[in-house]
């Protein structure tokens, strides 16, 4: 067991004991269990799972952020976070859709392809972690 | 001593006036519930974005490398002033400007150019011809994302670009409805984040994913940006409790400035009564003869 703190810009999402934890590290996800060693890494948009003192999993969408492992406490800083339950399918689809047609339009400076491509990247995780928890 | 009339209408005003600073009170007080709320809900979010900083500070070894540390001989600053869009709130937006004014008159270094937020702000420091760059204004009370976005992006560009080498933020700190504190700190270049050799909670060699160089180079636009929130927050909730109380304090003055005309009214309407007595008496003594 270890403590999790999850926050947000917005809100303090939750503070809790879990069993397990996993994240999407910008390297690839990564699992944490008690006892890890002290880490830092930055994570992208992806699925996040871990499972509570009573062995149940929840399943998160996170869009992106920072999580630091040290003596046993897991701290999450996530960009927004939301259950499979919170997300507005939607208006993910809208921004799905909003993303590609930018995308489309090659004319763009840079900047905005690159902005583009994350929040494409956003939305379709949210569509992903919908679909796996409905 | 004022006629009837004109006390009655003086009554009629004061108490139209108090009807208006009530409403004004009520609203302040609405909006400073949500702003406070606001502050008390980004405080954490800053404080551990304070602290994975600093552990990533005395985690990393050798020289943090990212260009928001840079620090260079001044040759320009910039200074931004976070005021409020309106007025009647006491106070707060003339400390706030005395202090960006005093601050300024300290002979800085460099050249100078200002960013101003709120209206009360732009006005100020275009009456007195100082160089504006931009101005962030008509918020409504209260926190828009990409306004705050923008004016982060705004200065950050500025400063890695290298035409600022200095940013001064002011802006006030929200304690309690009735305090507020002004502060001046410096925004740009970040001061390098302090650590304790001897906490041993703070340097337990950390792994890095992938290397500090990239964390940095994703967690300082992060930092940056909960830094412009949390000035623009606390400003707001310190705006909206300063109104509330100076809402109050009229709606107050009002009250006794009502209840003491129509004292004055009743004196008035008695010295006329009693007046109206003796002319009625003395005219039937003169009649009896």
């Amino acid at each position: 067991m270890f403590k999790l703190s999850i926050v947000t810009p917005e809100r303090v999402y939750c503070e809790t004991e879990v069993e397990s934890l996993v994240v999407p590290g910008t390297d690839g996800y990564l699992g944490v269990l008690s006892h890890h060693a002290p880490l830092i890494t930055a994570l992208k948009p992806g699925r996040i799972e871990y499972r509570d003192a009573e062995s149940k999993v929840h399943t998160l969408a996170v869009s992106g952020g920072f999580i630091e492992i040290s003596d046993n406490q897991a701290t999450l800083l996530a960009d927004t976070i939301e259950s499979g339950d919170e997300i507005d399918l939607e208006r993910a689809k809208a921004a799905r859709d909003r993303a590609q047609e930018r995308m489309a339009k090659r004319n763009s400076s840079d900047i905005s392809i690159d902005r583009a491509a994350a929040a494409l990247s956003r939305a379709l995780n949210r569509m992903k972690v919908y679909g796996d928890t409905h | 001593m004022p006629t009837l009339r004109e006390v009655k209408k003086r009554i009629r005003t004061v108490i139209s006036t108090k009807r208006i600073t009530k409403a004004m009170e009520m609203v302040a007080a609405a909006k400073l519930r949500r702003a406070q709320q606001r502050v008390e809900q980004t405080r954490p979010y800053s404080k551990k974005m304070d602290d994975m900083l600093s552990n990533l500070a005395a985690g990393s070894t050798g020289e943090i490398v990212h260009p928001y540390f840079e620090e260079r001989p001044i040759k320009r600053q910039t200074v931004v002033v976070v005021a409020s869009d309106r007025g009647l709130c006491g106070s707060f937006n003339a400390n706030i400007i005395r202090r960006a004014n005093e601050w300024l008159n300290n002979d800085p270094e460099g050249e100078i150019e200002i960013v101003t937020v709120g209206k009360r702000a732009n006005d100020f420091f275009k009456r007195r011809d100082w160089p504006i760059i931009a101005n962030v204004s008509d918020w409504g009370g209260m926190l828009d994302m990409n306004k705050a976005r923008d004016l982060m992006r705004l200065l950050t560009e500025r400063f890695v670009n290298g035409e600022t080498d200095r940013i001064q933020l002011f802006f006030t700190r929200f304690l309690s409805t009735v305090r507020y504190k002004i502060v001046g700190e410096v925004y740009l270049p970040i001061p390098r984040p302090e650590f304790d050799e001897d906490d041993s909670s703070t340097s337990t060699g950390y792994l890095f994913e992938p290397s500090p160089e990239e964390i940095y180079a994703a967690l300082m636009p992060s930092y940056a940006m909960t830094k412009m929130v949390t000035a623009i927050v606390e400003s707001l909730a310190s705006e909206h409790g300063s109104r509330m109380m100076a809402m109050g304090n009229a709606t107050t003055n009002a009250g006794e400035m009502i209840d003491s005309l129509t004292l004055d009214y009743n004196k008035a309407r008695q010295a006329q009564i009693t007046k109206e007595l003796l002319e009625v008496v003395s005219g039937a003594e003169a009649l009896r003869g």
